[in-house]
């Protein structure tokens, strides 16, 4: 590990990373699939309301990026860090 | 070949399939009972987890209930999905690097104290059991629904079909369970998914190809149907018609909703069953990686879901309500033999009318039968019906296995081996885990056989123990070095009192009971899981600052956690 590159800012790093993945997570969820679900239900996606998408679906479809991204991003500041296995 | 022949054929096949696999992965050490070796791969344990995570209720049920909630039935498919993120993002990593057998093991360890594993103890076996209960009913009546014949042929204990199919599927469990360990139910765990996911998804293709021309029902849900218009408009125009809710608009409130959802979340991150898996798999890395495909695989079944729901309310409103009693489909005939369909020609027009108003509504359809009758709604051929008996049971089996690994480590690792006996040896070790896991059979057994009136306020109970206890301890255990054992023990314990308290007295009638109108800023009892991780929370961190911090080796030990390197495979020591 090089000296500047502490467990600190590894942790760091990993702490900011997973605050812009929650907030994503709470976005799709609870925001457009619940709280302003009415006002995207005005737009269609096909047969979908927007909305009703995002609760039913679109969700789902982003929380599984969500954790393919952060196992790649860790995977990449594992090794950027030298803490890798 | 007829229906019967072909379960007989399909269940056959599958239990003798899951009964090798557990022969030929005969556990022969503590470290392969509890963790299957720690050698899993990512994509196996992903299987296995979703295999885990998908009871008799997701499977049979799940889809129905969507069907008659609408948009408010979306709480399941967020709650159940996105609880993986937390699992995956928050816990799983840290689990694997501290790389012991079980959860309490981590809460004992990291709160330095025995008090905390015991409350941990006892929280672990509190949700096994009472979900373990709901999926050997769950068992027992899909035998009962589809081998009435073979279970009408014999006597058993006086018992009904129903709990005669419970005691075929203890007697399945206990074979892989506790010859096994954590190897069988893994490797049978791949297995039960393969199965249950193949038997869901082939009527739901078929259908969504029937009613919108589309393979992919994911797609097909927003397509549009034969006689022009988008099926869900269909849906909700025909429905506010009836005088219920649109079908894409919901009725809970937006705080329910946000609370309902969240509980069951950090309920899915909170079940030992499911975090256990992630001690499998070889590193730190693999977890992160497994987590992904667990959830990919659950997303296959939770997305089709609403489909399936849609498609089957779609299919009722336009081939059985409002047609004449004499030219309804031969499957709505098929199933109203069973009970689960009735229909009660109040009116003698011979029409069957179906309604929001209980006094002239003439159609009663239960919910299960949104999946159950997929097959013969498709017109599909014999064999898929007794492909989804399969199904249904591998989901069922799957996750009663995973319950009863719970309980027993729990009692022989952490009970025996850290508590009451440490000088026991390896072997005797393994043999009392070998007990614990027939004992939990036959409790979880007896509760499929005699099972307390309300199941489904059971699964509200154990997601909201699940989300009142672990989640919050096991998270400040990682993520908090300061947090110390009087604050985990106090914020468990008051987590966990206000949430019995409140689904007790709301779901259950004790304490005085109440009605909606009585509940705490308008939360049901399904949402309250929140509320009592959110007390875990403060309380931890309040006792926290007025007591004393944790030694040294702890929080080095935190440290050591949040380093992926030098994940050796799981151990004891």
């Amino acid at each position: 590990m090089h000296p500047e590159k502490t467990a600190k800012q590894y942790w760091k790093r990993n702490l900011r990373l997973l605050v812009i993945l929650f907030s994503i997570w709470f976005l799709v969820s609870y925001g457009f699939g619940i709280i302003f679900a009415d006002q995207l239900n005005q737009i269609s996606l096909g047969g979908y309301k927007l909305g009703f998408w995002f609760a039913q679906q679109g969700s789902i479809y982003v929380f599984i990026l969500i954790i393919f991204v952060y196992a790649a991003l860790m995977n990449r500041l594992d090794r950027e860090f030298d803490v890798n296995e | 070949m007829t229906i019967l022949a072909w379960t007989y054929l399909l269940v056959g096949i599958t239990f003798a399939l899951y009964i090798g696999i557990a022969i030929w992965s005969r556990a022969g050490s503590t470290k392969e009972f509890y963790v299957a070796g720690g050698g899993v791969s990512p994509l196996a344990n992903g299987l296995a987890t979703a295999a885990d995570w998908m009871s008799a209720a997701s499977f049979i049920s799940m889809a129905g209930l969507i069907s008659f909630m609408g948009y408010d039935g979306s709480v399941y498919l967020m709650g159940w999905t996105g609880g993986y993120v937390l699992l995956a993002l928050l816990l799983a990593p840290y689990m694997r690097k501290f790389g012991k057998f079980t959860v309490p093991a981590f809460i004992g360890d990291r709160y330095y104290s025995n008090t905390a594993r015991t409350v941990a103890v006892i929280a672990a076996l509190f949700v096994s059991f009472t979900y373990v209960a709901g999926q050997m009913r769950g068992v027992g009546i899909v035998f009962s629904r589809y081998l009435e014949p073979l279970l009408s042929s014999f006597e058993l204990f006086s018992l009904d079909n129903t709990g005669k199919g419970v005691v075929i599927g203890m007697v399945v469990v206990f074979f892989y369970a506790v010859l096994g360990g954590m190897k069988g139910i893994t490797y049978t765990q791949v297995a039960q998914y393969c199965v249950l996911i193949f038997a869901y998804m082939v009527p739901a293709i078929f259908i969504s190809m029937m009613l919108v021309g589309n393979p992919i029902p994911q797609i097909g849900l927003g397509g549009s149907v034969e006689n022009g218009g988008y099926l869900l408009d269909k849906l909700d125009g025909v429905l506010t018609d009836l005088g219920f809710a649109a079908y894409t608009s919901g009725q809970k409130s937006m705080t329910d909703m946000v609370f309902i959802t969240a509980a069951l979340m950090i309920g899915t991150a909170g079940l030992p069953h499911v975090i256990v898996r992630f001690f499998t798999v070889p590193r730190v890395r693999d977890a992160r990686k497994s987590a992904g495909y667990a959830l990919l695989f659950i997303a296959i079944l939770y997305t089709t879901a609403p489909a399936i729901a849609a498609f089957g309310m779609y299919n009722f409103l336009d081939s059985v309500h409002n047609k004449k009693m004499a030219e309804l489909p031969e499957w709505v005939q098929t199933w109203e033999k069973t009970g689960l369909i009735k229909i009660n020609d109040l009116n003698q027009d011979g029409i069957v009318q179906y309604t929001s108003d209980p006094a002239t509504n003439e159609l009663d359809i239960d919910k299960d039968i949104m999946v159950l009758a997929g097959p013969e709604i498709a017109k599909l051929p014999n064999w898929v019906v007794g492909l989804i008996a399969a199904g249904g049971m591998a989901a069922a089996l799957s996750t009663a296995a995973g319950l009863l690994l719970v309980i027993s480590t729990s009692v022989s690792h952490d009970l025996l081996k850290k508590q009451l006996m440490p000088n026991i040896s390896d072997k005797g070790e393994l043999r009392a885990a070998r007990l614990a896991a027939v004992v939990a059979v036959v409790i979880a057994g007896y509760f499929g056989i005699n099972p307390p009136d309300y199941v489904a306020a059971v699964v509200a109970l154990a997601f909201g123990l699940a989300a009142a206890s672990f989640f919050p301890a096991i998270l400040m255990g990682i993520f908090s070095k300061k947090m110390n054992k009087e604050g985990a023990i106090a914020g468990m314990i008051s987590g966990l009192a206000i949430t019995i308290f409140y689904i007790l007295k709301f779901k259950f009638n004790l304490f005085g009971g109440g009605s909606e109108n009585d509940w705490w800023f308008g939360i049901s009892p399904e949402g309250f899981g929140t509320v009592g991780a959110m007390v875990n929370f403060i309380v931890a961190l309040v006792v926290m600052s007025f007591t004393k911090a944790p030694p040294a080796d702890v929080q080095d030990l935190v440290e050591d956690i949040r380093i992926p390197r030098g994940a050796g495979a799981a151990s004891d020591h």
